[in-house]
């Protein structure tokens, strides 16, 4: 969904988990993907406090 | 059939009252045509008549809008108008928005037809494109006759009510109108020609406008996150269960707002997704993978991120109309600014 965030203008933006699951992965077991979900939003706030 | 009877408003400069020193005139009424009104008189011809000119100054018409409509709309009627044109205002704001709010005002309170001309980059043109008909003006005065002309040819169509053609034709803005017409091929055999003519390297014309959107300006980077204020937001229609605030699982016109004081994680009974754009399945059997709470809460309490605000704001954005998401946008940007977020992460499906 990249290319489409950054059609409409979005300024920073990441690749989530996927369509369904933006920030999840349900083929992993669960722990892992609350591991998977961490590393996403820490990237996420890293995103945040980079300049554009 | 009868002569149109028009009038035609115009600003003070083009009223020729005075430049800006004159900004501050209030509404005036002049009988026939004035300035431009004469090049309009001729483009009107024998069909239409130019039977009064009303002008306001520029200011006066921002700073006083219901008296300046009121007392221009009270000028135009005395003379019985069929038609109201205005303009044409080329790159001017403030002119320009004089002109489609009185276009606007005399469609709506004497029912008569209307049309404006303007530069489409004119802010005039945004506000009232949909409402009334502008004439593409450019930015240049020397560009005064032509749009003059169309104006003329519009206004009579308008108000003879004979059928208005599509925008590129007539010179019109667009107004975000569909309608349906009869095409000679079917729509395979035109993408075909279409591409054909792509590869070719001819000339061809998508019948799909693409939509227009707006960029902008970048947010600061967050300096300190232990003292960021963090929303979570998603377009992936997160909703408390039962949906109480009815948003649309698709072609959204609004949005929900979900207070999460005191929830540690989404739980799956708790809360839907509900959107008619993907399969929902996965994400209704844990919610955080759609909206990340139960993280956002790890790192809250770990001092990561100063806090987590209080509210997740939904919508469904499935089919989105740009206008409406863009509506939607603004609102949550205004609601999350007020209540002192300064970081937002946004989960879209």
């Amino acid at each position: 969904m990249i290319p489409v965030a950054k059609e409409v203008g979005s300024l920073r933006a990441i690749p989530s988990g996927g369509i369904v699951s933006p920030t999840g992965n349900p083929e992993l077991p669960p722990e892992k993907e609350k591991e998977f979900r961490r590393q996403l939003i820490l990237r996420a706030l890293q995103t945040l406090q980079e300049e554009v | 059939m009868n002569n149109i009877r028009v009038v035609h408003y115009l600003n003070q400069f083009f009223a020729q009252i005075g430049g800006e020193d004159k900004g501050d005139v209030g509404p005036g009424v002049k009988e026939g045509p004035l300035g431009p009104g004469r090049a309009l008189q001729q483009a009107l011809g024998e069909n239409g008549e130019v039977v009064a000119t009303i002008s306001c100054g520029d200011n006066y018409f921002a700073e006083n809008l219901d008296e300046a409509i009121d007392a221009l709309l009270r000028f135009a009627a005395e003379h019985k108008p069929d038609l109201l044109m205005a303009g044409p205002a080329f790159e001017s704001g403030r002119y320009g928005v004089a002109c489609g709010a009185i276009c606007h005002a005399a469609q709506q309170k004497l029912s008569i037809a209307a049309v404006a001309g303007m530069d489409e980059d004119n802010v005039g043109a945004d506000l009232y494109r949909k409402t009334i008909y502008i004439v593409n003006s450019g930015v240049t005065i020397a560009r005064m006759v032509p749009t003059i002309q169309r104006m003329a040819a519009l206004g009579l169509k308008l108000a003879q009510n004979r059928p208005i053609g599509k925008p590129e034709e007539e010179g019109y803005l667009r107004r975000g109108i569909k309608r349906n017409e009869f095409a000679a091929k079917p729509p395979a055999e035109r993408a075909v020609d279409m591409l054909l003519a792509k590869l070719h390297g001819d000339e061809f014309h998508s019948e799909i406008a693409p939509p227009q959107f707006a960029g902008s300006k970048p947010a600061a980077a967050l300096r300190e996150l232990s003292s960021a204020v963090i929303a979570l937001v998603t377009d992936g229609g997160l909703v408390p269960e039962g949906n109480p605030d009815n948003i649309e699982p698709g072609r959204p016109t609004r949005f929900t707002t979900i207070p999460i004081t005191g929830v540690d994680s989404l739980q799956a009974d708790k809360y839907d997704a509900v959107h008619s754009g993907y399969d929902t399945a996965i994400a209704n059997r844990d919610p955080n993978r759609l909206v990340p709470l139960d993280t956002m809460r790890e790192l809250e309490r770990e001092g990561v991120i100063g806090k987590l605000h209080e509210f997740v704001h939904s919508t469904g954005g499935a089919h989105a109309a740009v206008e409406n998401a863009t509506a939607i946008g603004k609102d949550i940007a205004q609601r999350l600014k007020a209540a002192g977020v300064t970081g937002v992460i946004l989960t879209s499906t």
